[in-house]
């Protein structure tokens, strides 16, 4: 076993190990600080496939955005002070019983499926041959997602403030 | 398993999509249900890169993960607002509670 299949099985053990500490830890703290070693287990995955820039968009915004915001929002919507943090679940045993059945048939499929294989796989850096596609193939969605990123913040502002009672 | 597979990758995608799901599934809290969302777009995303570099050879994958992870943002953005206009009317955040449209 070489040095990059060790890192490699150690990057996916962290992965799933946080996740499974996601879906089935008792405290919301916890499972919010466990989605930290998913995403950064995850950009790890794209160093892999040698996706440099997703890697870094990933750890920028997934990391430092998406993780703070759901942070700041289980701070904001618990008593701090409560000891009990609840995080309650339900329904887990069926739930249980649908996810096994799920995961066994989808690798199932996933090992018989004949995938294509690209004729070499090559590693080079990527953050050019992206910039160059977001200018000139996918120009009209790139554009409309900046429309979507401030409707979408228009959006937030206007649910989260307080309503002003007359 | 081994890092030069595209298979290995699909599991953890796999496997990963299933604890979104199940998070999703089973739990009462809003903002518990958008972190099993969470995993689930990350899934999604492993599956969009591995494809691009083991089957495709072109970055077009790379570019709908990244498109992925900004509606990933703006859907974050916008459910926590939610999650806390629900919580300042109920002073709960439980899916079960805020189940009608109004006080």
């Amino acid at each position: 076993m070489t040095v990059s299949t060790a890192v490699f099985y150690l990057i996916a053990l962290i992965t799933v190990g946080s996740a499974a500490m996601v879906a089935f830890s008792r405290n919301i703290i916890y499972s919010a600080f466990s989605l930290l070693g998913t995403f950064m287990g995850v950009a790890g995955i794209y160093i892999f496939l040698g996706a440099d820039f997703v890697a870094a968009v990933q750890v920028l915004i997934y990391v430092g955005g998406i993780l703070v915001l759901i942070l700041f929002a289980v701070m904001l919507t618990h008593r701090i002070t409560d000891v009990e943090v609840t995080n309650r679940a339900a329904g887990r045993i069926p739930a249980l019983i649908i996810i096994g059945v799920l995961v066994y048939l989808l690798i199932a499929t996933i090992k018989v499926t004949p995938w294509v294989r690209a004729k070499e796989v090559v590693y080079a850096a990527t953050t050019a041959t992206i910039g160059d596609l977001f200018l000139y193939t996918y120009l009209l969605p790139f554009e409309l997602a900046s429309l979507v990123l401030l409707g979408a913040l228009i959006g937030a502002v206007v649910l989260s403030r307080k309503e002003i009672k007359e | 398993m081994s890092p030069n597979e595209l298979s290995s990758y699909l599991i953890i995608g796999a496997i990963l999509f299933s604890l979104g799901l199940f998070t999703v599934l089973t739990r009462r809290n809003a903002i518990s249900v958008l972190m099993g969302v969470e995993l689930i777009l990350n899934s999604a995303n492993i599956n969009y890169v591995a494809f691009s570099h083991f089957s495709s050879g072109n970055a077009d994958g790379q570019i709908y993960a990244i498109f992925v992870i900004m509606l990933a943002a703006a859907e974050a953005a916008v459910g926590l607002a939610i999650v806390l206009a629900i919580f300042q009317l109920f002073h709960t955040i439980d899916v079960e509670a805020a189940e009608t449209l109004k006080e």
